[in-house]
């Protein structure tokens, strides 16, 4: 691979999240490189999800520490981390049903929006400029990820595998420099995966973005990512390289259940 | 004054660079090429154009491509690919577009034969395809691409980006300014200006050599006839190794200076033809099927009083809109009404359809049906057929505005002399013939006969107006028992445009009378059967029931009423027909894979069927052993009816 994974720029210590007496996530740590494409796997209820939302901000750890771009806190909060480049898909898609597939990816853009809400009312010479610029923006989105010809449908009368590709589109149209992926392939037939591994490789390949994603599909986790983290019952049981982490006996365990 | 566009002058301007260079100097500032690009139409004017391919032709001429040499053009109609041809031309070289679709096992015998050396190609997809078979073909030097995504790991040195090309062919212009005129100069027009593979469905395919005088004879020949002007808009949307799209879209815009419009991807063709709004517009028949089907289908989901306006001026067009078009006289009530629903109905629908600008639309490539056809005249589409082939520019009949018929192909074009050889065979000579097949003087010399016809291989008649009818391959057309022609296709493509009937086999080579097996479409008469309250239970019960057999009936006795009035196909009226009980399958060997009747083997294996159409008999047991899809096999059987359609008298000419 001619990509170069660079230094630790999230580094995750210690995380634990409790909601009253249920222990989501025991005392968990690993870090995310530059440019790596990283998974979290494991069983339903692992944590995986709840660990994406740890890393946005949705979820406040009780103990340990999260670094991201060297920088040290307690907990995220949804806005920091929209606003330092962390972007997000959800595992159920989390989009305007009503608004055209242009709209909803703009949507993604609004960090980045300076004109404020009656330069935006009135079409004021900022708010157009800037306009304009964004959806240059979308457009070259719309362009990579091959949804010319749904550009103006209702995203809620779009199939399910191109809802995600839109909700992907979201994301990517903050211009993230890490995205986080809840099982963008959940529900999809083999050629809507296909072309989601391919999009997802070709971010991480042409833009350089830090990918972080929590995937069922293990011949898609092995095949494209770079290292693994395996969760159970909210404790990391794994984590390594594919190949290390398909022959670690907890995992297999974990997964295969272990004969008595 | 408009722009200048250039007058039929052979002298100055017999080659496409030269015309390309003259747009640029008389009118550069008008459009030649838009793309949609990121979701906005970019343009390219005349100037830009031409600037382009100059450095793409010196860039080419760089990597030391010379006269003679043939360049494959890969790709969906991409500006660049487009400018590609030009370059080509401008050093004397020969474009070769191929299907974008074909695998990479496919194109490798046109690579071959070709004996390809360059290639421009517009994405990473084709340049992957010619990687794939790079080593069987050793000619291949360089790969130009059009489309850099994807390609930040090739770093192979014979593939190049477009812009670096462009880029070196800048400063080889600046290094030789006079380099490229002079090779432009030296292009004749009797020199080949492009080459088109045939499909080979007989046999490999050929190359189409073709001349730049044969390409600008037939653009000028259509520019005529249509009356096109360089304002005009086209959509440039069908492969480009098809020469209906070389003719349109390259040839035709250079020579009247049109602007082409290139769709953002494949997908998006409807909604960019809705926003270009082509004043000029090409398409093969099944194009326009499921535009009416869309159309048709959305109605149904509409109001009722938007349904009844709809289906009441639609009643009103069909009487009275064809004729309009035409500028036949039409009474003052029914012009009324037309004007009213021009208003309400029809021009919203061209709206629609993305049509409303159209001056002159083309369809060709199959036999399009009459209800079809007369549809979009009836709205106000000056909808039309052509006839040609690769051989000959495409252009060899066109209908002229004013005497279009929906089962014609239209008078010979200005320049084109037309005649049928004895079997019936349509022989055309005039400008736009082949140069010949590449390096098949064999080829050539079998399909040009002494006179200098080419020979079609399809079998026509010139009716009393004066136009050619396609009635049949050549090869397929047999003769009756009074030695009248028999084209079993033509009266089966007759029938079929009745939406009841799926299939037809006609019988009548050697015999005194036509006879046939009609296989009903099982979801239109079932539909027609359930709302006439027609109980039935399956396939065989529904082609068993008599008010089934009176509808097939009419839809017969139509087709021969049609039939008679031709002297030449008059005698092909089908006497006596049946509905066979089982549909014809490929499982069963009856078809071929691409669904074509196997005629031999129906008629072999049906022989007691025929023998009763023949005999007189009024019904005939018949059962037939049939393959599920599952492989089982099972038996079904039925006492087939006989039924006798009306015939009517030869060639009443004045109906």
């Amino acid at each position: 691979m001619s990509k170069q994974i660079g230094e630790v720029i999230l580094d995750l210590q210690n995380i634990s999240l409790r909601f009253g007496g249920v222990k989501a996530l025991t005392d968990i740590s690993f870090d995310v490189r530059e440019h790596e494409i990283r998974a979290i796997i494991g069983p339903n209820g692992a944590g995986k999800s709840s660990m994406l939302n740890v890393i946005n901000g949705v979820y406040h750890p009780q103990e340990g520490v999260i670094i991201f771009h060297g920088r040290e806190r307690k907990k995220m909060e949804p806005h920091h981390a929209a606003t330092q480049g962390i972007a997000r898909t959800f595992q159920n898609i989390a989009l305007f049903k009503g608004m055209s597939v242009l709209d909803n990816i703009m949507t993604g853009r609004i960090t980045r929006m300076k004109a404020n809400f009656i330069e935006h009312a009135l079409w004021l010479g900022r708010a157009k400029r800037e306009e304009l610029e964004h959806r240059k923006k979308v457009e070259e989105v719309i362009d990579f990820l091959e949804i010319q010809h749904i550009r103006k449908t209702p995203v809620g009368r779009l199939p399910y595998g191109l809802q995600k590709r839109v909700e992907l589109g979201r994301a990517l149209a903050a211009e993230p420099s890490m995205l986080l992926l809840d099982e963008p392939m959940a529900g999809m037939n083999v050629e809507e995966k296909q072309d989601m591994c391919r999009f997802i490789l070709d971010v991480n390949d042409q833009f350089g973005t830090t990918i972080v994603l929590i995937e069922h599909d293990m011949g898609v986790v092995m095949d494209i990512s770079d290292r693994v983290v395996v969760l159970d019952y909210g404790k990391k049981i794994g984590d390594g390289l594919p190949d290390d982490v398909k022959n670690n006996e907890d995992v297999i365990a974990a997964y295969l259940g272990v004969s008595h | 004054m408009s722009f200048g566009a250039p007058t039929g002058t052979p002298e100055g301007l017999g080659t496409f660079p030269r015309l390309l260079f003259h747009h640029a100097q008389t009118r550069g500032d008008a459009p030649a090429i838009r793309e949609k690009d990121l979701g906005i139409w970019q343009t390219w004017t005349w100037s830009d154009v031409a600037e382009r391919v100059r450095a793409l032709a010196s860039g080419l001429a760089a990597l030391g491509f010379k006269r003679g040499d043939n360049l494959a053009i890969i790709g969906d109609n991409r500006p660049h690919l487009y400018m590609m041809m030009s370059a080509a031309q401008c050093l004397g070289g020969v474009p070769v577009p191929f299907y974008q679709d074909a695998v990479a096992d496919e194109m490798l015998f046109v690579l071959k034969d070709a004996a390809i050396r360059f290639a421009a190609v517009e994405d990473q997809e084709q340049v992957d395809k010619l990687l794939d078979v790079m080593d069987r073909v050793p000619l291949l030097e360089h790969i130009v691409y059009d489309d850099p995504r994807g390609m930040r790991h090739y770093n192979q040195p014979f593939l190049h980006d477009i812009h670096a090309l462009m880029e070196m062919g800048r400063i080889h212009n600046r290094n030789h300014p006079d380099f490229l005129d002079a090779e432009v100069a030296q292009g004749r027009t009797d020199d080949v200006s492009v080459m088109l593979y045939t499909s080979g469905t007989t046999g490999m395919p050929k190359g189409v050599c073709q001349t730049h005088s044969a390409f600008i004879a037939s653009a000028q020949g259509g520019r005529q006839i249509d009356q096109l002007e360089a304002t005009g808009d086209i959509l440039s949307y069908l492969p480009m190794a098809w020469v209906g799209d070389h003719l349109f879209s390259f040839a035709q815009a250079l020579v009247v200076g049109f602007t082409i419009n290139c769709p953002e991807s494949g997908d998006t063709v409807m909604t960019d033809l809705r926003e270009i709004g082509p004043t000029y517009y090409f398409a093969p028949p099944r194009v326009f099927e499921s535009l009416l089907t869309s159309v048709m289908i959305r109605m149904e989901d509409a109001g009722v009083i938007k349904r009844r306006m709809f289906h009441y001026f639609l009643g009103v067009a069909k009487r009275c809109g064809s004729a309009i078009l035409d500028g036949k006289p039409v009474g003052l009530g029914d012009r009324l009404l037309y004007g009213l629903g021009t208003l309400l109905v029809y021009g919203p629908l061209r709206n629609v359809l993305g049509l409303s600008r159209i001056r002159v639309a083309y369809t060709a490539g199959a036999a399009i049906g009459p209800e079809l056809f007369s549809f979009y005249r009836s709205i106000g589409i000056n909808l039309k057929q052509l006839y040609g082939q690769t051989e000959t520019c495409a252009y060899v009949c066109l209908q002229p505005d004013g005497q279009v018929k929906p089962s014609s192909v239209g008078a010979p074009a200005p320049g084109v002399e037309i005649k049928i050889a004895d079997n019936g065979e349509v022989l055309v000579k005039g400008p736009m013939l082949l140069k010949g097949y590449y390096q098949r003087p064999d080829a050539t010399a079998e399909s040009i006969d002494a006179d200098g016809y080419f020979m079609t291989g399809d079998a026509g008649f010139i009716d009393a107006d004066g136009h050619l009818n396609i009635i049949d391959r050549a090869k397929d057309v047999g003769k009756l028992a009074n030695g009248a022609m028999f084209a079993p296709n033509y009266i089966e493509n007759k029938l079929k445009f009745f939406q009841y009937i799926k299939e037809v086999v006609c019988f009548g080579h050697e015999r005194d009378r036509v006879c046939a097996f009609v296989n009903i479409d099982v979801g239109a008469v079932g539909n027609w059967a359930e709302r006439r309250g027609i109980a039935y239970s399956g396939y065989t019960d529904l082609t068993g029931k008599p008010p089934v057999h009176e509808l097939i009936k009419t839809c017969v006795d139509e087709v021969n009423a049609t039939l008679a009035q031709d002297a030449m196909v008059a005698e092909s009226q089908i006497h006596r027909f049946l509905i066979l009980h089982k549909e014809l399958d490929p499982d069963d060997d009856e078809l071929t894979r691409t669904r074509k009747v196997r005629r031999n083997f129906v008629a072999k294996k049906y022989q007691v069927l025929i023998d009763a159409l023949y005999g007189g008999q009024a019904t005939q047991f018949i059962e037939t052993e049939v393959k599920f899809e599952d492989g089982r096999r099972g038996k079904v059987s039925a006492d087939l009816r006989i039924i006798d359609a009306e015939t009517f008298p030869v060639a009443k000419q004045a109906a």
